[in-house]
């Protein structure tokens, strides 16, 4: 009987920390959203396609101009960044007063068009980007063999939630952003180009994407419907920790990634739809998520 | 409108009218219904469409003296949408095959339309055998491949090297399930067992849960009873936790596009069973180059698939003298296919094409010669070993 439950000890902390990794993934993804949402109110629905360019970039980079994955962990965030902020000045700018519905549709739509260049361009098959040779191989712990690559993403998503954190919550410049979507008009009175931080805000958030889909590259298939797949999962991460908190989304994002995880352990064919009963189960307790603001 | 404007239009479409139903008879038409734009395009989509119009382009164009046509419509692997069109053509389009079928939920949508209109489907891109048993029909033209000839292929040949304990990661649909069912059969009756399955909801991103629950079961070989990118995200989750050290992977079902998709280094030297490879003669070679000169990739066994149905399709066409259905499909059966993908092969009464099928090793990069080379054919498996035997309920040449 001690033998049996040893072994289950043993899977299930294997489960555990494959569901931090994927958590960890699915926070760096889930901030992203919530900075473009909380602070600016525009529900982005590009943001899984951004996430799908960001690992084609990086892939094609490779290809045509011998880019190395840790060239392309800096340069395809900020190309990725610049793309989201000509969206953002262009496109979204224009329907700024209107309802959210609008931000969402436009983005709704950017993303299928985006979706569909790739698949037009590069087919549905999809792509392999190799792993970089310096996270190659892994370490055995006692109860699994962990991927060298699969930490490397762990520490990533931790440094980078943490500094995103930092900035927005602790800083003047953050300071600046909250207050900017507190109160623009008087943000402006004080001289500050209010238009500008939304800019820069926007693509900040966007770049996210952009590294997430680099961080991805190696690990999963490069698709152009990997954005798609991995996008609704990600808005019920960020409604679930409270749309617009950026605490909310990251601790939500490990969460979701561990109850994920054991739910594939435990009842396999619900692990697509577990996160959604979360969803409804918080919602209906308390709508504004778990780390919202009351509206 | 004036009276004379009037006359004269009702006069030209009186015309028109006229000429569309002096053609319809006797007059061949073709259908590709097919993914246009989704996770299988690549493997039976505006490439089917190729292959089928090259087919009639090398045919001459024209059969029973008329010009055969061709239209295509996107199935957007719906069923509800593709029966839909699949009705459309057939009633008042003249359609008279509807070729292509990928996904075996829209294949069974769409031969439900055609058994009922009394129209050939000639399916090239859809895996379950049931098309050929418990929904067989006297219009269904099974081409390319089936569930039974991947496992007889894959299965049967390591379960005789000695890799007797199986696990399975399963893509949780119909199709998933079929390919595990048949391939648990064979393990069985070749004295193996399986001591484990899991089933992954389609679209599964990450793998790497499924793959620890796979180590830990203790089995020989890892099955993927999946397809297209779940297969590749399924190998690379197993490479990278350290599985393929320890077990051999098996991928059930295929392409050479996901060959393609997959990282040489993870993927080279597992074994697969394909209908058709590109490169496994000068025949096989000359039409490919053709193919690729169009298409811009290599074939699929499905692209090849629909060329050779549609050429057999219209063959027997130009023999029976009319493309009444029946009449035809009668023709198609006492002929023998034969021509660069239909090797050795059978048409048998209850449609199922059987052909010779290939047991193929991936390649590491170091053994490719380009990027196209990416198979190395282990064996050639007769197409009798590999498909299931004819039921006598559905052998309609009786």
């Amino acid at each position: 009987m001690s033998g049996l439950l040893d072994i289950n000890f043993f899977a299930l902390s294997g489960q555990l920390l494959v569901g931090l990794i994927n958590g960890s993934f699915y926070a760096l993804l889930s901030l992203g959203l919530a900075i473009i949402f909380g602070l600016l109110r525009i529900i982005n629905f590009a943001q899984g396609a951004l996430y799908m360019v960001g690992a084609f970039a990086a892939l094609l980079g490779l290809k045509y101009l011998s880019l190395s994955y840790w060239q392309a962990l800096i340069f395809v965030p900020i190309m990725v960044g610049i793309f989201g902020m000509l969206i953002q000045v262009f496109l979204i700018r224009p329907i700024a007063n209107q309802d959210h519905l609008y931000s969402l549709l436009l983005t709704f739509g950017l993303a299928l068009m985006l979706q569909g260049i790739f698949t037009h361009l590069f087919g549905s098959s999809g792509l392999s980007y190799p792993t970089p040779e310096a996270l190659k191989g892994g370490t055995r712990l006692p109860f699994m063999y962990l991927p060298n690559y699969r930490a490397w993403i762990i520490a990533v998503s931790v440094v980078v939630c943490g500094l995103t954190w930092w900035a927005i919550e602790k800083t003047k410049l953050g300071a600046y952003l909250r207050a900017g979507t507190e109160n623009p008009q008087l943000l402006q009175a004080f001289g500050v180009n209010v238009p500008l931080i939304i800019t820069l805000t926007f693509g900040f958030g966007v770049a996210l994407a952009g590294l997430a889909g680099v961080l991805a590259a190696p690990v999963y298939s490069v698709s152009p419907d990997m954005g798609s797949n991995i996008l609704i999962v990600v808005f019920a991460i960020v409604v679930i920790g409270g749309m617009g908190s950026i605490g909310g989304a990251i601790i939500t994002g490990l969460a979701m990634g561990v109850i994920e995880g054991l739910t594939k352990y435990f009842y396999p064919q619900a692990s697509s739809t577990v996160i959604f009963v979360v969803m409804v189960i918080v919602l209906m307790i308390k709508p504004s998520g778990l780390f919202g603001k009351e509206a | 409108m004036t009276l004379k404007k009037q006359i004269l239009t009702a006069a030209i479409a009186g015309t028109l009218a006229s000429a569309a139903m002096a053609t319809t008879d006797g007059k061949v038409k073709i259908g590709v219904l097919a993914d246009m734009s989704g996770t299988y395009a690549d493997i039976c989509g505006p490439g089917c469409v190729v292959a089928t119009q090259m087919a009639i382009d090398d045919f001459g164009g024209k059969v029973l003296n008329k010009p055969i046509e061709l239209i295509s419509a996107d199935s957007q692997l719906k069923p509800d949408i593709a029966s839909a069109i699949a009705r459309r053509w057939v009633e008042s389009e003249d359609v008279d095959t509807i070729g292509g079928l990928v996904s075996s939920a829209v294949t069974g949508a769409v031969t439900q339309v055609t058994n009922n209109s009394k129209n050939i489907a000639l399916i090239t891109g859809s895996a379950s055998n049931g098309f050929t048993t418990k929904a067989c029909s006297p219009y269904i033209a099974h081409w390319t491949y089936n569930v039974v000839a991947l496992a007889n292929g894959t299965v049967k040949t390591m379960v005789g090297e000695g890799k007797k304990k199986w696990f399975f990661i399963t893509a949780d649909y119909a199709f998933g399930h079929a390919l595990e069912t048949v391939s648990s059969n064979v393990i069985k009756a070749n004295g193996g067992e399986v001591v484990g399955s899991v089933r992954a909801p389609l679209g599964t991103t990450d793998f790497s849960s499924y793959v620890l629950q796979a180590q830990a079961s203790g089995a020989d070989v890892v099955a993927l009873a999946n397809a297209g990118n779940d297969t590749v995200n399924a190998l690379n989750a197993a490479t990278e936790f350290g599985l393929t050290e320890s077990m051999d992977i098996a991928g059930l079902l295929v392409f050479s596009q996901n060959t393609k998709a997959m990282d040489g280094n993870v993927a080279g030297g597992m074994k697969l069973t394909t209908g058709f490879y590109w490169d496994l003669n000068d025949e096989t070679r000359a039409w490919s180059k053709r193919f690729k000169e169009k298409h811009g990739e290599i074939p699929s066994m499905a692209h090849a698939g629909a060329y050779s149905a549609t050429m057999h399709y219209l063959n027997a066409v130009q023999k029976a003298g009319t493309d009444d259905a029946d009449v035809v499909m009668k023709q198609m059966k006492t002929t023998k296919p034969n021509d660069f993908f239909a090797v050795n092969a059978e048409f048998r009464g209850d449609g199922r094409m059987v052909h010779d099928m290939l047991l193929v090793q991936i390649k590491k990069p170091a053994e490719r010669k380009d990027e196209d080379d990416i198979y190395k054919v282990l064996k050639v498996i007769p197409g009798s070993e590999a498909y299931n035997p004819m039921l006598d309920e559905c052998n309609f040449s009786r």
